[in-house]
């Protein structure tokens, strides 16, 4: 898979140079102007409509000749009104970790190496419970789950409404959107990695060396700020399924949650599912100390 | 202009000559930076994925140099409050130095930050105006700001001093006078900000401590002197510098009181999670005991707390720190304890355990290692020519008094 991908090719070939050179600072000549767009390419939120088209056709370009699939990218906006909002019953988790997959199909995450946005956790039944994490394994393999005398607690992006990755962040690469999704300008991270030591969930993964995905494995269907191949040396995370969820669909792990654990909804609509959850059932979130405020709601004993 | 291009090369040639030990140091220089150099293209081409961070240690031993070199450049100010606010003459004749080391430090910080980081490439999106500084919210924007600040201070002050020295027979610090009070300060700052780039972080309880700032300073007042000791005593071997045991043991008297305080501190932060025993204890016990069987990290502290402690017996009385063979032992254990205990002790057990409970021991790659070495080798490398250019402009032997237009030229 690799060799393939290692192929010399002018292009390729330009892309190492320029990184090369602009590593060291050095200008050189080409004539391959898309690689100058690329490198200054603004940040997402600086672009106007007509910047956004004209660089979404460049990346669509540079994913087919990458993956040789047609990659359609979104820059779907946020919708007025809207302020998503997630709900877990652990009482009905049963650690099958089918969102763990479903995710990774979704959201094009590296399959080698392996990044994995949703990590389950599992915990002894009478130990201390969920606020000591140190107690939890997310390397359990029995034959069957659940195992008896056991519980899951599935932990991913809180989508914070007080994130401390975006204050962390020094290039404003990583920010709150408005119907509160936290997403990250893949083309904008400089690889720090100051968020991912900030953030207190381990929700944050960094693209240690290039993904790779096979080409019929890859989902075509993405957002600019979501489910989009990323690059090596960038940070990714759990974006609600931005380019479904935008779309007016559920996010890949609630539609293949077995047992109806999974919960998602607006926040801002009195009607939606997602508040009767939290208004009628025994909540908690993850570190409530810490003051990051999640949008991520775990019910128990419901 | 043409007068100003020959004084530079006058000033660089000196850098060409030298005895065969130089050469032979150079050459050795040489070979370990391009080493760094070899693996350093091998992970640009594939990735951090070369080093052994990963996921649940998202930083390593780039970052811990990187800290640790913070507190190399701040110690400058232990020359610099001597020198210049209560004018000990000893002192004043190599506050110059210390301020070069400043200079190579603060260099050797960005290259760690800059190797460590994804995509370089993008480097540029951190700057003011050009990219989108997230200032001031984001301590590591802060950090951008106290470092580059602090460089350009520090070269500002050695370039006026040399080149005064050269084209003057007398001047005075007045013009940049206010630069250097104002280097105290910042030299504090540049190892605040970075203490607090830990602190800020309630995710990581280990370093979510207030204690975290004042240790970071104290333990640069250790390391960073504890080097210039053995440092100053190699120029005044291979050159004509005169610098005098008393300025040796002025500094190595004020290193005393930093290694105290600094053993005080640590021993505040045990207690309090010692005593309070909560379950943020276990990046502490992971650190001094051991936790959960993972004990990579427990040999090299109490290395380290031996080797401060007995650099402290040997500090504390006037007797055996004025003595050269155990100052030099001292500063040695001083260096060396420090460098655990600031690099890998500090940052690497903030990681662990992760944030969901979850423990990944880390130690370097060899390549990690490799590029570690070679940026210490540029920076060697880089302080034996900045001493090349100023020793022989300090001692007289290079002047342009002679050239009557030297002023008009460049002024």
């Amino acid at each position: 898979m690799t060799t393939k991908k290692n192929k010399l090719t002018r292009r390729n070939f330009l892309k190492g140079a320029t990184a090369g050179a602009a590593a060291l600072a050095i200008p050189v000549g080409t004539a391959d102007a898309s690689i100058w767009e690329a490198f200054f390419q603004k940040h997402f939120k600086e672009m106007t409509a007509a910047d956004k088209v004209r660089v979404i056709k460049r990346l669509e370009e540079e994913y087919k000749e990458d993956y040789d699939r047609d990659i359609k990218i979104a820059t779907t906006p946020a919708m007025p009104g809207v302020k998503f909002g997630y709900g877990l019953d652990l009482s009905r988790c049963i650690g099958c970790r089918r969102c763990v997959y479903a995710c990774v199909r979704e959201n094009n995450q590296s399959r080698d190496p392996q990044i994995q946005w949703i990590t389950v956790l599992q915990f002894e039944k009478g130990e201390k419970g969920v606020s000591n994490l140190e107690e939890a394994t997310k390397y359990y393999d029995p034959k069957k789950v659940p195992e008896d005398g056991h519980f899951y607690m599935p932990v991913q992006c809180q989508h914070c409404e007080n994130p401390p990755c975006v204050r962390a962040c020094p290039t404003q690469a990583t920010w709150k959107e408005p119907d509160g999704i936290v997403v990250i300008d893949y083309n904008w991270c400089i690889g720090c990695r100051y968020c991912m030591a900030a953030c207190p969930y381990g929700a944050r993964h960094f693209n240690w060396r290039k993904p790779s995905i096979r080409k019929e494995e890859i989902n075509p269907n993405t957002h600019y700020l979501g489910n989009r191949p990323r690059y090596r040396g960038v940070v990714e995370k759990c974006t609600f399924c931005i380019q479904r969820t935008r779309a007016g669909r559920y996010p890949a792990c609630v539609e293949v949650c077995p047992v109806g654990a999974r919960k998602f909804g607006n926040l801002l609509d009195p009607k939606s599912e997602i508040r009767y959850c939290i208004e009628n059932k025994r909540v908690f979130r993850l570190k409530e100390d810490l003051n990051t405020s999640p949008k991520f709601f775990y019910f128990f004993a419901t | 202009m043409s007068q100003f291009i020959k004084n530079s090369v006058a000033c660089l040639s000196p850098v060409t000559k030298g005895n065969k030990y130089y050469y032979l140091w150079v050459g050795f220089l040489g070979i370990l930076i391009c080493f760094g150099a070899f693996y350093y293209i091998q992970q640009l081409r594939y990735g951090l994925i070369v080093t052994n961070m990963r996921d649940q240690v998202s930083w390593g031993l780039y970052i811990s140099n990187f800290t640790f070199l913070v507190g190399v450049a701040a110690a400058a100010v232990l020359l610099v409050v001597p020198a210049y606010i209560y004018h000990f003459k000893p002192i004043h004749e190599i506050v110059l130095f210390g301020e070069l080391m400043a200079v190579v430090a603060v260099t050797m910080c960005l290259m760690f930050v800059s190797i460590d980081m994804g995509r370089l490439d993008r480097a540029w999106h951190i700057l003011p105006f050009i990219g989108m500084m997230h200032f001031p919210a984001s301590m590591l924007a802060w950090d951008v700001v106290v470092l580059n600040g602090y460089l350009a201070i520090n070269v500002i002050v050695t370039f006026y001093a040399l080149y005064m020295m050269a084209h003057h027979k007398e001047f005075s610090f007045k013009p940049i006078y206010p630069i250097i009070i104002l280097s105290i300060p910042w030299a504090i700052g540049i190892h605040t900000v970075t203490a607090f780039l830990y602190n800020g972080l309630p995710s990581r309880p280990f370093w979510n401590a207030s204690i975290l700032a004042p240790r970071f300073i104290a333990g640069a007042l250790c390391s960073g002197p504890a080097l210039m000791i053995i440092v100053f005593q190699i120029v005044r071997k291979v050159s004509d510098i005169k610098i005098t045991n008393r300025a040796l043991f002025k500094i190595a008297q004020l290193v005393a009181y930093a290694v105290g305080i600094d053993m005080f501190l640590e021993g505040c932060e045990i207690f309090k999670e010692f005593y309070s025993n909560s379950i943020h204890l276990a990046p502490m016990k992971y650190v001094y005991l051991g936790l959960d069987g993972n004990y990579n990290l427990v040999p090299w502290t109490w290395a380290a707390i031996i080797a401060i402690a007995i650099a402290f017996i040997i500090f504390l009385q006037k007797r055996t720190r004025e003595n050269i063979l155990l100052l030099n032992i001292g500063c040695v254990l001083i260096f060396f304890g420090v460098y655990i205990e600031k690099g890998m002790g500090c940052v690497v057990p903030g990681f662990i355990p992760g944030t969901l409970g979850e423990i990944y021991q880390y130690s370097p790659s060899f390549t990690e290692k490799a590029i570690s070495a070679g940026v210490f080798a540029f920076g060697a490398l880089f302080y034996t020519f900045l001493l090349k250019i100023a020793i022989p402009i300090y001692t007289g032997k290079l002047r342009f008094y002679k050239d009557e237009d030297a002023d008009k030229v460049t002024a």
